[in-house]
């Protein structure tokens, strides 16, 4: 606030307090005084001009007073602060940590225990989907099922590993994945030897004669990380490219894509975002999944 | 009544009737009731005995392993024995509201003011408080004379004995109050060994300081000053509402007289006797007509009953009658207005049943990922992906079938079998694929079912939309 607003806030509430306790005051009848009608009168009715109870107008009279305290302890007048230093996200940061220490107790014990077997604990697989549902579900999906350029958690093809601590390290660290870009030095033929290759490896129809070639260009480029068979290496991230599972689309097109200017995904680290204890119960839950429905459809990742 | 005034009712000098409005605002003196006996005493006896044991033994009443009634406010659940209620209820609560609003206008249309003088917390508690205060401080003018005596030891240990007498009241009302929202059987320990929980304490604490006041002190000002539905009761009454009524035309003129002595020609029934205001737990005389302070509890016609009887006349000099019937002009059946009424609560209640019954004990919301409008998937088929929140507010576990409507052959990816455990929400993620060029829409509505499986008429259903790309 500019100090003129705050100002202004401070002028208008304290006008306003003086003038309620000057009308309240300068109004007041004394109640011994004589009671006369305010001249309105209806059906025979008439109007009182009957003073305030005494104990009415304490009842005012502390309201002011209440103010002035409330004033000095609370920020109220324009930019002052109050005394008690009580600010709207100091409350709400006692709250979260008050929850935080009502359910630290619980997930401290889960994180003693080993991932496999607290898996399939309801309470973790409960607490593991909202977790999931807050903090990977924008991309990863509500299903878990991934999207194009995100991996599907409930299949069992994983591209850094899916063991407890693989899926651990993913969500602590994150990963930032690094297919270069072989446009320059593999040239259009290179690309397009290179992918009738990739395609020969899924048992797909490609060019007999560009696939030979593309495989001479995989043997000097690609099997550094993808390994001499294609099947990828989870140390790396570099994806299997034997069994159809594609994230960034399988089509001849997406491949030569891929290709031509690489791919860059990048899971974040969750370790500033969670604490120990909620990524443990995560990684349970991600765990979890591809073990209950080992058979899921491997959705968009074709 | 003292034995040494049966024979003669003296007249008081002062008529209280001629104590003007204004008068009351500026002086108010603490009324003294005097204890009496009758038919309608003996009628609110049987009326208030039965609400008041419900009251304080209903909250240990068990149903399974669990208070029968229960607000459970932090779970946002309340218990009537077999009945759960929910946030999502709350509809009901505004229908059970209409219905005793309704009730309370057509009751007091026909009857007057039975709510206040037979029923109402506010009169019950303080009829109990002022039990109370004749079992320790005597008759009214017992207390009147203890009231104006110096501080001695037969004054302190009466006084004491009321105050403990009604502090224990209301202690046993307070808690019981806090009862309903916390389980009575925890609660009640708890405070004995001091380890209750602090807002649970606190608010008994605060209930019982309010009843002790309350029924000790304010009585009936909360009827004459606080409480609106006293204020706005004559809305309701007609000229065939029963109401406390002095017979002006058998009672005037008053005068005292001998017991069975014959009256003579001028005199009225009326012997002026003044026991009808000094039973009046509002302090009013009665025979100066219909007043806002009356809370129709009958007292007055006990009293004045009891006095006719020993003078010999007829009773129901003060009597519940109506404005018609004491003219003369009574009709049979019921006035439009009061008509209206009942066919209000007919309605009212008739809705109430109807949603009671109809409740859906489970609830499905939909929500489409945001993240991705579709997802491309093989075959040239497309993917939408939801959120579904499953909601069974039942007691018991369910397998729940999802379903989808809307599309031909749209199918669901994964396990469309689900269990939701008894009062429990399920959040789950759900893809559904189907063939774009099958829909003649961009955005395609369509309607998910989770059916009960072992109960095909227990279902819930929720509309979403299917998007396609632009072909």
């Amino acid at each position: 606030m500019t100090d003129f607003w705050s100002g202004w806030i401070i002028i208008l509430t304290s006008t306003q307090l003086i003038a309620a306790l000057w009308i309240l005051l300068g109004n007041r009848k004394k109640p011994e005084a004589e009671i006369k009608t305010t001249g309105h009168k209806y059906d025979g009715l008439e109007e009182l001009d009957t003073p305030l109870p005494t104990w009415w107008v304490y009842m005012f009279v502390s309201t002011i007073v209440w103010s002035v305290g409330y004033l000095l302890l609370y920020p109220g007048m324009g930019n002052y602060q109050g005394l008690l230093g009580w600010t709207s996200t100091g409350q709400y940061d006692v709250r979260v940590a008050k929850a935080e220490d009502q359910y630290r107790a619980m997930r401290d014990r889960y994180l003693a225990m080993p991932i496999e077997e607290i898996a399939f604990e309801p309470k973790v697989r409960k607490m593991g989907r909202r977790l999931f549902g807050n903090n990977c579900a924008q991309c990863h999906g509500s299903d878990a099922y991934g999207a194009h350029g995100f991996p599907n958690l409930a299949d069992d093809d994983w591209l850094y590993g899916g063991t407890p601590e693989a899926i651990k390290a993913t969500l602590i660290h994150g990963r930032q994945a690094a297919m270069p870009a072989w446009q320059t030095i593999l040239g259009d033929s290179g690309i397009k030897e290179t992918t009738q290759y990739v395609l020969s490896l899924n048992a797909r129809d490609a060019d007999a004669r560009d696939a030979a070639k593309g495989a001479q260009h995989f043997q000097t480029y690609c099997v550094a990380c993808h390994g001499p068979e294609g099947k990828g290496n989870q140390l790396m991230g570099a994806p299997n490219l034997t069994n159809g599972i594609w994230l960034y689309g399988g089509t001849a097109d997406q491949i030569a894509h891929t290709l031509r200017n690489g791919r860059n995904g990048k899971m974040p680290a969750f370790s500033e975002t969670l604490t120990e204890d909620k990524i443990h119960i995560l990684t349970a839950w991600v765990y979890g999944l591809s073990r209950s429905s080992s058979q899921a459809t491997t959705a968009a990742n074709f | 009544m003292n034995s040494q005034h049966d024979d003669v009712i003296a007249v008081d000098a002062v008529v209280p009737a001629e104590v003007s409005e204004l008068d009351k605002q500026q002086r108010r003196e603490k009324i003294y009731t005097r204890a009496i006996e009758g038919h309608f005493q003996r009628l609110r006896l049987y009326t208030g005995w039965p609400l008041l044991l419900g009251y304080f033994l209903l909250p240990w009443l068990m149903y399974g392993n669990r208070q029968a009634v229960l607000f459970d406010l932090p779970a946002r659940k309340f218990h009537i024995f077999s009945l759960t209620f929910w946030p999502q209820d709350l509809v009901l609560l505004a229908f059970i509201l209409i219905i005793a609003a309704f009730t309370l206008f057509a009751v007091t249309a026909i009857w007057g003011r039975l709510w206040c003088g037979y029923t109402c917390p506010q009169t019950v508690w303080t009829a109990i408080f002022m039990y109370i205060e004749q079992r320790f401080e005597g008759s009214r003018s017992q207390r009147i004379k203890l009231d104006q005596e110096s501080m001695s030891w037969k004054k302190l240990r009466r006084k004491t004995l009321k105050h403990s007498g009604w502090a224990l009241v209301a202690a046993f009302t307070g808690i019981t109050f806090i009862s309903y929202f916390v389980p009575i059987r925890q609660l009640l320990p708890d405070l004995l060994s001091l380890t209750a929980n602090t807002s649970a304490a606190s608010f008994a604490l605060l209930f019982s300081v309010a009843t002790y006041l309350n029924a000790g002190y304010l009585r009936e000002k909360v009827c004459t000053d606080m409480c609106p539905y006293a204020r706005f009761q004559s809305v309701m009454f007609d000229k065939n509402t029963l109401v406390v009524t002095y017979d002006t035309k058998r009672g005037e003129p008053r005068g005292s007289r001998k017991r069975f002595a014959t009256k003579e020609a001028h005199q009225g029934d009326c012997v002026d006797c003044e026991l009808c205001v000094q039973v009046c737990p509002t302090g009013i005389d009665i025979r100066a007509g219909l007043q806002y302070e009356c809370i129709g509890c009958a007292l007055c016609i006990d009293a004045c009953d009891s006095i006719m009887e020993k003078m010999g006349s007829p009773k129901g000099l003060v009597s519940y009658t109506s404005e018609n019937a004491l003219t003369g002009n009574e009709i049979t059946g019921l006035p439009p207005k009061t008509l209206g009424y009942i066919a209000a609560l007919a309605v009212m209640v008739t809705l109430f049943s109807f949603s009671l019954v109809n409740r859906s004990l489970i609830e499905l919301s939909v929500s489409r990922d945001r993240g991705q409008l579709y997802l491309p998937a093989p075959a040239g088929l497309i993917d939408n992906v939801y959120e579904l929140h499953l909601t069974n507010r039942s007691d018991q576990a369910k397998v729940f079938l999802i379903e989808v409507d809307g599309i031909e052959g749209a199918s669901i990816l994964g396990d469309a079998a689900v269990t939701v455990p008894g009062g429990e929400l399920l959040e789950l993620g759900i893809r559904l694929r189907a063939d774009p060029n099958r829909l003649t829409r961009s955005g395609t509505p369509i309607l998910f079912r989770a059916v009960s499986i072992s109960n095909q008429t227990v279902y819930a259903e929720a509309e979403s939309r299917f998007i396609r790309p632009t072909l």
